[in-house]
């Protein structure tokens, strides 16, 4: 449905070109769950931003981005704008700057509606209010009258989750779409997302440095360091079995998923300078398990089916 | 003496609200009558959603805000009482650490000057001493004395943090309090921000409170733990015992709302935290309380018992609680793999 193919992006920057991102490719299938998942600057908010197509015009796309069959680099502006808010929908970490304040929530979802699905502005409100019924928002028809400074943050999340999802899209990304919310907040959002992808067969590709949110709500995970993929797999098997080093320090620095009281592992150093990357794997400088094979840039090899990892020195004992 | 490093007693805060015409309209009543101790050595955390409290305990905890109500003991002193003069002495005890070091750190002091700061205001040390102590702080939390002469803005959110809690254990304090310290930073940079504390609190026999909504941290971290909602504390234990059987219907609706528990077969809980304005009368939880009787909405329930203390009215009542589910999924070997990082932190 969804297949990313070794997609570059490049920003010029004052000091010269910076490759966000670097050779990525991954697949989405309809009602399935991949997780991007890495730390600041790895590069998975500008991998969803490319396919979105909202990158800024002056970043360089290389690679193929294909969904249903259709090349979305080589879409016209229209093109692209017929298909997002429709088809293809996005939900990002802050409601306060997706949100516009100056019209209601009601609006907001309505508008999506008229644009997309030719709705009168009375039967558009109308479907409206019912999606935000649908999030569970209480007294969805006073709700839908308010602006957004008037809603909590949680209201407001589950407002642009209504935009997202009321035309009913067949791919969903979601950019760390309950990191600024409270933790019983989260879980709610978190289970409407997982109840509308198995009611509707929403593909969902979700951003989150949370691997706890992963384990629960991902089919795969794409692991990223440094705008490179350094291990998909299986959810399952990524847990049980990290093989790239990164995937095993970030396990064991997780006070979630490491040893209870034990020491978290401590990757020594930072993310390189993407103006100056190492050169061969970019995790060598950091990684206790390298050798001599390092210095070469690692091709991603399968270890078993939908598992493939980066690393020369992988599969770790 | 009594022993304890830190003892909250009845403390109270009311935030008063006014009207667009500037008349008081009620008051926000952030912390509502909290009591706790902490001894020397002990992690003590702090949890709950935004708006709960935990923060402004925190501050008057160490009277950086005057509580309306209540007595703080340090280190069986009364601080409600000292006067600002002595209150600045006697503030070498008790440090804090925020969330951003950005904020706690003095963009146009150089990171000597910072960890200077409080050391000239609480030793007789010589500058010269005083620089050597300066050095042996930074190597202490892992950075490089060529560090010294550079201002906060040149580092990253994990560095500056050192730099703050270099700052924070310069005067030898015995007390510390973290709110949200290691909330703002990657996973790979808080492992080793909590196992530079870890090792603080173990090597100075610290009282720690960790003031956090990350249950994964604290779960790592605590010896104990104390749940807030709208200002009260409404449960308090070992935190083995929170985590194993927690009793709070609101404990346990806020552990399981933890992920990486596997995808929720239960429904998460309902609404959001009222307002503190107007808290719900009675127990404040029994809006959102799949349980509540007619009781809770009339009687406010006290903390009650002597280790694990809960404030439900139906405590003992329940049925039991599904225990907080650990992920530690890899296993043996993940601890094994993830011990070589260890080496090359030495």
């Amino acid at each position: 449905m969804l297949s990313v193919d070794r997609l570059s992006v490049t920003f010029q920057t004052a000091r010269g070109p910076l490759r966000a991102v670097d050779d990525v490719s991954f697949t989405l299938e309809p009602g399935r769950t991949v997780a991007l998942v890495g730390e600041s600057g790895c590069g998975k908010s500008v991998t969803s931003l490319a396919i979105m197509g909202l990158l800024p015009g002056s970043a360089r796309i290389g690679g193929r981005l294909s969904f249903e069959g259709r090349d979305l680099l080589a879409l016209s502006a229209v093109e692209r704008r017929k298909l997002s808010g429709g088809t293809l929908a996005m939900v990002f970490q802050e409601p306060m700057t997706s949100l516009n304040p100056a019209f209601t929530a009601g609006e907001q979802v309505a508008e999506a509606l008229r644009v997309h699905e030719g709705l009168s502005a009375e039967a558009a409100m109308k479907r409206a209010v019912e999606m935000l019924d649908r999030v569970r928002i209480p007294d969805p028809a006073r709700r839908a009258a308010q602006y957004p400074h008037q809603l909590s943050g949680g209201m407001r999340q589950r407002v642009m989750i209504a935009m997202a999802l009321v035309c009913k899209p067949r791919l969903l990304i979601a950019d760390e779409p309950t990191t600024a919310l409270d933790v019983t907040v989260q879980a709610q959002i978190l289970s409407l997302l997982a109840e509308l992808k198995r009611e509707t067969g929403t593909a969902i590709l979700l951003v989150t440095h949370d691997l706890g949110v992963v384990a629960d709500h991902a089919d795969e995970v794409v692991v990223m360091y440094a705008g490179r993929v350094a291990e998909t797999a299986p959810v399952g098997a990524l847990f049980a079995r990290p093989e790239h080093p990164y995937a095993i320090g970030l396990m064991g620095a997780a006070p979630r998923f490491a040893t209870p009281g034990g020491r978290l592992a401590s990757i020594a150093g930072t993310v390189p300078d993407l103006m100056s990357p190492p050169p061969g794997c970019r995790f060598a400088p950091r990684c206790p398990f390298g050798d001599d094979r390092c210095a070469e840039q690692p091709p991603m090899a399968p270890l078993a089916a939908g598992h493939q990892v980066a690393c020369w020195v992988a599969p770790i004992a | 003496m009594t022993g304890y490093a830190l003892e909250l007693a009845g403390i109270r805060r009311h935030f008063p609200v006014r009207d667009a015409l500037g008349r008081p309209k009620g008051a926000v009543r952030a912390v509502d009558g909290v009591s706790l101790r902490v001894a020397p050595g002990e992690v003590l955390a702090i949890v709950g959603e935004s708006g709960c409290g935990k923060s402004t305990l925190g501050r008057l905890a160490l009277r950086l805000l005057e509580p309306d109500e209540g007595n703080v003991q340090v280190l069986g002193q009364e601080w409600t009482a000292l006067s600002p003069r002595a209150l600045r002495a006697a503030r070498r005890d008790a440090q804090m650490i925020f969330q951003d070091p950005f904020a706690s750190l003095d963009p146009r002091m150089t990171v000597a000057a910072a960890i200077e700061e409080p050391l000239i205001l609480h030793t007789r040390l010589s500058r010269a001493e005083r620089l050597k102590r300066v050095h042996e702080l930074l190597a202490r939390v892992g950075l490089r004395p060529e560090t010294a002469v550079r201002y906060p803005h040149e580092f990253s959110g994990g560095q500056r943090q050192r730099i703050a809690i270099a700052r924070a254990i310069a005067s030898n304090p015995r007390i510390v309090i973290g709110d949200e310290p290691v909330s703002a930073l990657d996973v790979s940079v808080q492992a080793q921000v909590l196992n530079l504390l870890m090792d603080l609190i173990r090597e100075m026999g610290l009282a720690f409170i960790l003031i956090s909504h990350d249950l994964g941290v604290v779960r790592h971290v605590a010896d104990r733990v104390a749940v807030m909602y709208l200002g009260r504390i409404v449960e308090e234990g070992p935190a083995a015992g929170i985590f194993a059987a927690p009793a709070h219907p609101y404990t346990r609706a806020l552990l399981a709302a933890v992920p990486g528990q596997g995808a929720a077969e239960a429904e998460p809980i309902r609404g959001e935290m009222p307002s503190p304005i107007a808290p719900p009368p009675g127990c404040r939880f029994h809006t959102r309380c799949p349980f509540a009787v007619a009781r809770c909405s009339a009687e406010t329930p006290e903390l009650l018992g002597t280790t694990h203390k809960v404030a439900c009215h139906l405590a003992g009542e329940l049925p039991p609680a599904a225990p907080f589910a650990e992920a530690h999924t890899g296993g043996e070997r993940l601890s094994r793999l993830a011990a070589h990082f260890h080496r090359e932190e030495a």
